[in-house]
């Protein structure tokens, strides 16, 4: 077995309302980052975890993601592995 | 008299008035803490208000896998009436009893005032002794209460008449739909983010709410089908 770290991120799916996004939008524009056409904010999980292999521990995390990470219906996630 | 087995869990705040409300009505209620595997013969179970868990990760996630939730889970998949708070719409939600989810008020505010809310079904166990179209004030307290679906969702709840609750006049959560509250396909299972229990008796402002409670002693709901209820020393199924 080996020590990987999963970073996971969870996103709220794109085509839902981000309030928080959109606050933080707009606190960039108010100070003068205009530029910032979207901002979204999402989670990001760091997870430790021994797995025979990257692919072992990325299928174990997404299989976490699925029964509790992310809720399905209103968020989307992508996992990373590398070994620690 | 029905017995209400209301849920405890850690970060409920809302069970103690959920409780006298329950009793007020003339059911047999008492609390089940969120520990416990046995529902103890309950015919409704009623998942109170509050904050499970902080609303850590999300609002009711990690709730949805408390010891008792499996019972929960086969009293409702069995037919027998659930009724979801607040925080416990949100568990029945992240648990899958009802569809879609409860994301972060639109404003970003937590909202805590009265609102006007529809009755807009009438054939669940919570609302058969009101009126369709009756409208109640009844208050939300809660910062994740914007009720989310996939288009074909929001298009199956409308068609199945499954809405049963609207809020009225204003939204002020971006609720989709001016979603309050909903109930399960077969109606056993139903959610409300507005409290009833804080408008059950006129001295608490108005008595808006208790007919949910009256509702849940006077409907013919169906039973847990593998009921079983002791009296004296003898088994009676029920």
């Amino acid at each position: 077995m080996t020590a990987f770290r999963v970073e996971v991120r969870v996103m709220p799916r794109g085509a839902l309302l981000d309030p928080q996004g959109q606050a933080v939008e707009h606190a960039l524009h108010a100070l003068g980052f205009g530029d910032v056409t979207r901002v979204r904010v999402g989670k990001h999980l760091v997870l430790d975890l021994e797995a025979a292999s990257d692919d072992e521990a990325a299928a174990r995390a997404r299989t976490m993601c699925e029964r509790l990470l992310a809720n399905p219906i209103t968020e989307d996630f992508q996992v990373s592995v590398r070994s620690s | 008299m029905r017995r209400v087995a209301v849920v405890v869990f850690p970060g409920s705040n809302c069970e103690a008035e959920t409780l006298a409300a329950a009793q007020a009505a003339g059911a047999d209620a008492y609390f089940v803490w969120h520990r416990d595997t046995d529902l103890r013969q309950a015919d409704v179970v009623i998942l109170p208000g509050g904050f499970s868990y902080g609303d850590y990760l999300r609002s009711g996630a990690i709730a949805r896998f408390s010891p008792v939730m499996a019972a929960v889970t086969a009293h409702a998949r069995a037919g027998g009436a659930v009724l979801g708070i607040c925080n416990g719409f949100q568990i029945l939600c992240e648990a899958g009893l009802l569809p879609g989810g409860l994301m972060r008020n639109a404003g970003l505010r937590f909202v805590s005032r009265p609102m006007r809310v529809r009755v807009e079904a009438t054939d669940t166990p919570f609302t058969c002794q009101y009126a369709k179209g009756e409208i109640l004030d009844i208050p939300i307290a809660h910062g994740d209460g914007r009720f989310v679906a996939e288009a074909r969702t929001m298009a199956e709840l409308e068609a199945s008449e499954r809405i049963v609750w609207r809020y009225v006049l204003d939204n002020p959560t971006g609720s989709n739909d001016a979603i309050a509250g909903i109930s399960s396909a077969n109606r056993n299972v139903v959610g409300i983010m507005p409290h009833p229990e804080r408008r059950s008796a006129p001295v608490l402002g108005s008595p808006d709410g208790a007919r949910v409670f009256q509702s849940m002693e006077a409907c013919n709901a169906p039973q847990h089908a593998d009921d079983v209820r002791v009296g004296g020393d003898q088994h009676l199924r029920v």
